[in-house]
């Protein structure tokens, strides 16, 4: 069991005051149900979700670390393995690799010198292939770090946004 | 173009409008009228579900089940616990309209999921919005806030008993809790599996408690049949078919995008608003309901209109209305290898038939694709495919399952001519 004193993993008191809110929306004997805020909150706090991180949410909100382990690795936008400052997740599913998105990967890979699920060596960009982000309309389209869309995708709009990401 | 006269556009009419999204604008043209009468003037729920009944009203999300059918299944006598759940986690591939009405029509979902709550007695709702879509969870909340603010959400509405709060739950990363029952289990903080059902979310839903659970789209439209009248719903589109509905046109069209158009709307008009099919390049293939749809032929989905029935009549589903176009050059191997990654990536491992099968068929399609494929490989993802539908717990099994049978249905050519000369056919390298 992790000690959810310990400072490295102590999350902040926004990060704590967020999951206090997602906590007030379920009934008071249903805290799980903030499990998936809470991890979403702690990886964007941390990074990525190293083991102690998921067990402190997991003492946090009173469930057994089991469960919260089961949602951490159910669900694709956690990150379980460490992963660049940037993660770029591009859709390649059928609607966007209509559009081009597997020229945009082919484009990507090549800039960045790493496959998908591949980091720089400089730790400054992760690469992942997502599935449907439900943005058909506006593909192709990626993520980056899981909240920040970006549509329309071509090769120099891609060039520039990995400018943009220090 | 608004709620208060009949107009084709029952969704997304808010999209002409200056700052779309504002409670302001919303109330302006006549929303949370419709919840203010039924609350006020302590309207039945059986008057209600009367009139959904006659809106002939179909589910949004896929299915296309009557809503007015789904609502009456809630014990709404219950005294305890009762939840009104709104499906927005849109990610069956090609679905984009519901992401348009969170933030673009916020607030007529929060209006048709108070009357939803009002009509079962339910105190509390829930909204599952889609992961990767953060910016329109945003302007949810802050949706909500404002409706909060303004008294149309919280205690004692409009000087009534009546008390309704609505929270919005963000997923992260799972097509199966599209799946009403996985989506349950997301909100109660589980991994997304499917329940055996029976028992139905109406009996046995959100934390045990009766539960009516309904896609965004499906309750975005009752605030309009409660306006304008069930029958005025119906007549905008056809029997057995009521009102307009967003098709969301992703793919080889001149504009892509979400266009809300009157159940019965003739394919080919629907194609002609998204522009056409790109650069004057010839229709080969549609999938007319998002990916799990079987995909129809050129020739086929010219000639059918777009409803539950006429697309269902042609060998498909109408689905989530997501119509994804595929011109000439798309290589029907390579498509369908891309849709079988998805649900192979996208199971969730409970059934053996879906885990194992989709691994199968994604794996067979690949090396068809990569020039290894057999003779008999046709034969084996026929039998794959047969022995999933039917044998899941959910539907993921048959939405795995129907992609490769009817690729190979009307487009099997092109995968013997993978198999013999291990390479796509001439034009088509997409």
């Amino acid at each position: 069991m992790a000690n959810p004193d310990s400072n490295t993993l102590r999350l902040s008191q926004e990060s704590l005051a967020l999951i206090d809110a997602e906590v007030a929306k379920y009934p008071a004997d249903r805290k799980q149900s903030a499990v998936m805020a809470a991890l979403r909150i702690a990886q964007t706090e941390k990074g990525w979700l190293k083991p102690e991180l998921v067990e402190y949410v997991a003492h946090y909100l009173e469930m057994p670390p089991i469960a919260a382990y089961e949602v951490a690795t159910f669900y694709n936008m956690y990150d379980t393995q460490p992963v660049g400052r940037h993660k770029i997740t591009l859709c390649t599913n059928l609607p966007c690799a209509l559009m081009g998105a597997n020229k945009i990967a082919e484009h990507l890979k090549q800039k960045l010198g790493i496959g998908f699920g591949e980091t720089t060596e400089d730790g400054r960009y992760t690469l992942k292939e997502g599935e449907c982000m439900g943005t058909c309309g506006d593909a192709p389209v990626c993520l980056h770090n899981n909240h920040a869309m970006h549509t329309h995708l071509t090769p120099e709009q891609v060039d520039e946004l990995l400018d943009e990401l220090k | 173009m608004s709620l208060l006269k009949p107009t084709p556009q029952v969704c997304s009419w808010t999209q002409a409008l200056d700052n779309p999204r504002s409670l302001a604008t919303y109330v302006a043209h006549g929303g949370y009228q419709a919840l203010r009468r039924v609350i006020t003037e302590n309207i039945s729920g059986d008057a209600i579900i009367a009139e959904l009944k006659t809106s002939a009203l179909r589910g949004r999300g896929g299915a296309g089940f009557p809503t007015g059918l789904k609502w009456s299944f809630m014990p709404r006598a219950f005294a305890g616990d009762k939840y009104i759940v709104c499906n927005s986690d849109e990610g069956e591939p090609g679905t984009f309209k519901d992401r348009d009405i969170l933030r673009y029509n916020p607030h007529q979902l929060i209006e048709g999921m108070a009357i939803a709550g009002y009509v079962m007695g339910a105190r509390v709702g829930y909204n599952y919005i889609h992961g990767e879509i953060f910016d329109c969870y945003r302007i949810f909340e802050a949706a909500l806030r404002e409706a909060r603010e303004a008294g149309y959400l919280g205690d004692k509405l409009f000087g009534t008993d009546f008390c309704f709060q609505l929270h919005a739950h963000l997923g992260y990363g799972a097509y199966i809790c599209g799946e009403e029952t996985a989506l349950l289990e997301s909100i109660e903080g589980k991994k997304g599996q499917p329940r055996f059902k029976p028992p139905f979310p109406a009996s046995f839903g959100l934390y045990g408690k009766p539960t009516t659970i309904n896609n965004t789209e499906t309750l975005a439209s009752v605030p309009w049949i409660m306006q304008h009248g069930g029958q005025a719903f119906l007549e905008l589109g056809k029997p057995n078919n009521g009102g307009a509905k967003l098709f969301s046109v992703s793919g080889h069209v001149n504009k892509p995008g979400n266009y809300e158009v009157p159940l019965g709307t003739p394919f080919s008009a629907l194609l002609e608003m998204a522009g056409g099919v790109r650069n004057g390049h010839k229709l080969k293939a549609v999938i007319p309901g998002g990916s799990s749809a079987p995909v129809l032929p050129a020739d086929t989905m010219m000639d059918c209109t777009m409803d539950f029935d006429s697309i269902s009549k042609a060998g498909s589903m109408l689905g989530s209305g997501a119509v994804i176009v595929m011109d000439e050059t798309v290589c029907m191997v390579r498509a369908l290898e891309r849709l079988s990654y998805f649900y192979f990536e996208e199971s969730c491992g409970q059934c053996t038939p879906c885990r194992e099968g989709t691994g199968w068929m994604y794996r067979v399609i690949h090396r068809i694709e990569h020039g290894q494929g057999r003779p008999e490989d046709i034969d084996l993802l026929n039998s794959v495919a047969g022995r999933i539908g039917g044998h899941t717990i959910c539907a993921l099994g048959d939405a795995a399952a129907l992609p490769v049978q009817s690729f190979l249905k009307h487009f099997g050519h092109e995968f013997e001519h993978h198999i013999e000369h291990k390479c796509c056919m001439g034009g088509t390298e997409q």
